[in-house]
C-alpha cells in the first residue's frame, strides 16, 4: 500500500507516552486573566471595555480590528482592571485586557443558529466570526478568512489536520478520542458550506485508535474518508499535508484554497462546532503539560487567559529544576524565560525539559553532509541559505529559495554539527518580509 | 509576588527547534573510522607488521599536524571531530606498505596543512585531502609510490597485468591476496565496512552505485571484452576503485550535497575512471577521477539545486524574477 506522505523531514523523539492516556481534566480560571490583544494572525483586535467594567463569561471584550482579525472573550465573569502592555510567550509585549476574576461565572445568553443546516453559507462564516475562531495548531490565522475563499464551489477538499506531528504533544489525540463526534460535526459544517468538497480527516499512523474511532463515526458519510497518514515530522504542516493527502502541492505564495483545499486543526473543528450548535465563542482550550521535568505530565482543558504558572500549579509542579520550558511543541515552540505570561487561544502545550539540548551542543563549522538538503521538506538547500545569512547576502538567499522555508527546525534538528540553520534562515526571512512591506 | 525575578532563576532559552538529533560530527567521524577497520585488519594480515607502522605514522602525523596549525592560527582545537583520524587513516590504506615512514609523515602533513588547514579547516577543503596527498605523492616519488614487491607478493598489481594483458586470480583479488596499496587489496572487507556506514546512515548508495555503474558500463562498451563477467569482476576488484567509491568519493566536503548532484557526480567519476584506465597510461585512475571530480562539485551544485516545494523549475525562475 503506497502511503500518505511527503518527502523529507525526521523522526524526532516522540515522547507522547507521557501524556496520551491521561484523560482531559477541567482546569478553574484563576484570580487574574490575561487577553493580549494580537493572539492570531492579522490586525490586532480593539477593546470594547475599559477599566472598571464589569464583564460575563463568554463576553466579547475586543472586537476584530479589521477582516483579517479576530474578537476575544472573557472566559470568566469578573472586572477589567487595566488595559496595559504585558509580555507574552514570543518574549514581546503586547497591549493587553486584564480581568479580575470575581468567582461567580455568570455567563452570557449565547445565540446559537436555529439549525446549520437550513442556514445560508454567510450566517456560518459570521457565526465563525463571531466566535473569535482561529488556527488553533499554532499560526493563528482567522479561520473565518480561510472559510470565504474566492470561489467556494471551486474548493474540492476539506482537510482536517489531525497529524499532531509534534513530538510531545497530546492535546490533539485527546480532544479526537474523547469528543470525536464534535470533530466529526465541524467536519460536517464546513462541508455544508463547500458543495463540492470531499472531507478528509488525516491522523498520523502512530494513533491508530484515534483512525479506528473516526472511521466508526464516519463509516456511513459519502462525503469523509480517514485517512492514516505515515508517521514523521512535518506530517502536519498545512503545505505537506495537502501534498500527502491529495497529491497537490502549493508554494509559499499560494493560499490552501488555491488548490482548492481547505486545512483546518483539530481543536478548530471543535471551536467551529461549538460556535456554530451552541453559539459559544473560543475561550477554552486544551493544553498537554509534560516533558521529563513535569511531576505529572497530562492534558488539561483551560480557560484561555490563565498563567502558564497556573497550569502548572495545577498540575503539580516540577519534579525536577528544568533548564528549558517551551511553549508548544519542542520542534515550532517557543521557549519562555520565565512561566509569568498568559495562554493564547493558540497555546497547545507547556514543556518543560530537565536539559537543554541546545545550549549543551556547540555549533562546528558545516562538514557539508547534505543532512539539511535531505530532510528539507520545502526541498531547499538550509546549509546555502545559512551561509547567505552569515554574509547578509539577500539576494542569494530569495534566489536560493529562502522565502519557500517553512520554519519547521528539520534542518537544524538533524545537523550533525548543530549549526543553528533554522534560526539564520528565520532572522532573513523576517528582514526580508519586513522590507518587502517597506516597499 | 513572592517570587523575585532574578536571572539564576530565568529558563534557558532558543530559537526553535529545541531538540536536536544525537548525530554529530565526531560520531560520524567514528562512524567511518569503524568502517575503514575491515580494510585496514585485513591491509595488516596481509602485508604484515610494517602496514601498523605506516598506518600509526599517518594518522598520528595527521593529528598532530591539525593540532600544530590550530595553534599557529590561533584557531579553536578541532583534534576531537577525528576527521584528521579519517584522513590520516585513509592516505594510509592509499599507501604501499614498503613507503619509507618519513614520505608517509609528509603526505599526512600535505593532507591536513595544505589540503584542509590552509582553506579554512574541516568541511572547507575542495579536494579529498587523503587523495590530494595520494596524488601528490604519486608524482613526488613515483618509484616509491609504485613499489608494490614484498616478500609475499612480487611482480605487478592485478590491474597492471590485466592491462598489460596477462593471467590474473579472479578469487584472490576478490579477498584481496594480492599486490597493491595496503587498504584497497580486499574488495571483500571494502564492502562490508561499507555496508555498516549505509546501514548506521553514515553514507548512502547514491555516489557509489551511479560510480560503479557507470563505470562498468564504460569498460562493457570500450573495454573490447564486452560483458565477459572475469573482466568486469577483475576491474571492480582491482585497484583503488571499491575504496575509493565508497570511502573517498562519499566523503561529505568534497562531493555535492543535493541528491541529484551526487548521481550526476557519481557518474562523471565513473566515466573518468574508465577513461584513465583503459586509455591512459598508467594501470590506476581512481584517485585522479576523485580529485579532478571534487573540482566540478561547485558547478554540479549549482546546476543541480533542487526545485523548491509547490513550484516547477519554470515556475521558480519566473517567480525570482517577478521578485526582482
Amino acid at each position: 500500500m503506497p502511503r500518505f506522505t511527503f518527502s523529507g523531514g525526521v523522526h524526532p523523539f516522540e515522547g507522547k507516552e507521557l501524556s496520551k492516556d491521561k484523560p482531559i481534566t477541567e482546569l478553574k480560571a484563576g484570580k487574574v486573566l490575561v487577553y493580549p490583544l494580537s493572539q492570531h494572525i492579522g490586525a490586532p483586535a480593539v477593546p470594547v471595555v475599559e477599566k472598571g467594567d464589569r464583564v460575563l463569561r463568554g463576553q466579547k471584550i475586543a472586537e476584530a480590528g479589521g477582516f483579517v482579525s479576530a474578537p476575544v472573550f472573557s472566559a470568566v465573569s469578573g472586572t477589567v482592571t487595566a488595559i496595559e502592555p504585558r509580555r507574552v510567550v514570543t518574549g514581546d509585549m503586547v497591549n493587553s485586557i486584564i480581568i479580575e476574576n470575581d468567582g461567580l461565572d455568570e455567563e452570557v445568553n449565547y445565540n446559537a443558529l436555529m439549525d446549520w443546516n437550513l442556514s445560508t453559507s454567510e450566517e456560518i462564516i459570521n457565526a465563525v466570526k463571531d466566535a473569535g475562531i482561529v488556527g488553533m495548531g499554532g499560526a493563528g490565522f482567522p479561520t473565518h478568512v480561510k472559510l470565504s475563499p474566492k470561489d467556494p464551489s471551486n474548493i474540492s477538499y476539506v482537510i482536517a489536520n489531525c497529524a499532531e506531528c509534534e513530538p510531545y504533544l497530546t492535546s490533539d489525540y485527546r480532544r479526537m478520542l474523547e469528543e470525536p463526534e464534535k470533530v466529526v460535526g465541524g467536519m460536517k459544517i464546513l462541508l455544508r458550506l463547500f458543495d463540492n468538497a470531499h472531507g478528509i480527516i488525516a491522523i498520523e499512523e502512530n494513533k491508530p485508535d484515534c483512525i479506528a474511532l473516526l472511521k466508526k463515526l464516519t463509516h456511513e458519510d459519502k462525503r469523509i474518508t480517514v485517512k492514516g497518514v505515515y508517521t514523521k515530522y512535518p506530517q502536519g504542516a498545512e503545505r505537506m499535508l495537502i501534498s500527502a493527502t491529495t497529491g497537490r502541492k502549493i508554494n509559499s505564495t499560494m493560499l490552501p484554497a488555491d488548490a482548492g483545499c481547505i486545512v483546518d486543526n483539530v481543536d478548530t473543528l471543535v471551536a467551529i462546532y461549538n460556535a456554530v450548535v451552541y453559539g459559544k465563542p473560543l475561550m477554552e482550550r486544551i493544553v498537554t503539560v509534560t516533558g521529563d521535568a513535569v511531576a505529572d505530565p497530562r492534558n488539561f482543558k483551560i480557560p484561555i487567559g490563565i498563567s502558564y504558572q497556573e497550569i502548572l500549579d495545577a498540575d503539580g509542579g516540577f519534579k525536577t529544576k528544568p533548564e528549558k520550558i517551551i511553549c508548544g511543541g519542542p520542534m515550532m515552540g517557543f521557549s519562555m524565560f520565565d512561566l509569568n505570561a498568559p495562554s493564547t487561544k493558540t497555546s497547545t502545550a507547556l514543556l518543560a525539559f530537565t536539559k537543554d539540548e541546545v545550549s549543551a551542543s556547540e555549533p562546528t563549522a558545516c562538514i557539508k553532509c547534505g543532512r539539511c538538503v535531505d530532510v528539507c521538506p520545502g526541498r531547499v538547500m538550509p546549509s546555502h541559505l545559512a551561509d547567505c545569512a552569515e554574509h547578509s547576502d539577500m539576494e542569494g538567499f530569495v534566489k536560493g529559495g529562502g522565502m519557500e522555508c517553512c520554519e519547521c527546525g528539520c534542518c537544524s534538528f538533524i545537523c550533525p554539527a548543530k549549526r543553528p540553520l533554522t534560526q539564520s534562515i528565520k532572522s532573513m526571512r523576517k528582514i526580508e518580509l519586513a522590507n518587502r512591506r517597506k516597499k | 509576588m513572592a517570587e523575585e525575578k532574578n536571572v539564576e532563576k530565568l529558563y534557558k532559552i532558543s530559537s526553535n527547534p529545541h531538540v536536536r538529533s544525537k548525530v554529530t560530527t565526531s560520531s560520524i567521524m567514528l562512524m567511518v573510522i569503524i568502517g575503514l577497520m575491515p580494510a585496514t585488519g585485513f591491509g595488516i594480515f596481509n602485508f604484515g607488521i610494517r602496514a601498523v607502522f605506516v598506518v600509526a605514522t599517518c594518522v598520528a602525523s595527521a593529528v598532530l599536524t591539525e593540532f600544530l596549525s590550530n595553534l599557529i592560527f590561533k584557531k579553536k582545537q578541532t583534534i576531537a571531530d577525528l576527521s584528521a583520524v579519517v584522513t590520516g587513516l585513509l592516505l594510509a590504506l592509499n599507501l604501499p606498505v614498503t613507503i619509507p615512514l618519513w614520505m608517509a609523515a609528509l603526505g599526512s602533513f600535505f593532507a591536513i596543512f595544505v589540503v584542509k588547514m590552509l582553506f579554512g579547516g574541516i568541511g572547507q577543503n575542495f579536494m579529498n585531502p587523503a587523495l590530494a596527498a595520494r596524488c601528490f605523492l604519486l608524482i613526488s616519488f613515483p618509484t616509491a609510490m609504485t613499489a608494490f614487491e614484498t616478500d609475499a607478493f612480487t611482480g605487478a598489481t592485478p590491474l597492471a597485468a590485466l592491462k598489460a594483458g596477462e593471467e590474473i586470480n579472479i578469487q584472490n583479488m576478490i579477498i584481496g591476496k594480492t599486490a597493491g596499496t595496503i587498504g584497497e587489496t580486499s574488495m571483500i572487507s571494502i564492502v562490508i565496512g561499507a555496508c555498516f556506514l549505509i546501514l548506521v546512515g553514515v553514507i548512502d548508495l547514491r555516489v557509489p552505485a551511479s560510480y560503479l555503474i557507470s563505470f562498468v558500463v564504460f569498460i562493457m562498451i570500450f573495454g573490447g571484452h564486452g560483458a565477459d563477467p572475469g573482466y568486469i569482476a577483475a576491474h571492480l576488484s582491482g585497484g583503488g576503485l571499491m575504496l575509493g567509491a565508497f570511502f573517498m568519493a562519499t566523503d561529505y566536503t568534497t562531493r555535492p550535497i543535493t541528491k541529484w548532484g551526487q548521481i550526476f557526480y557519481g557518474i562523471f567519476l565513473g566515466l573518468l575512471t574508465g577513461v584513465f584506465r583503459l586509455f591512459g597510461p598508467g594501470a590506476e585512475g581512481v584517485s585522479y577521477a576523485i580529485i579532478i571530480g571534487n573540482l566540478i562539485v561547485p558547478l554540479i551544485e549549482k546546476v543541480t539545486a533542487p526545485v523548491p516545494f509547490g513550484y516547477t523549475r519554470k515556475a521558480f525562475k519566473a517567480q525570482q524574477k517577478g521578485v526582482k
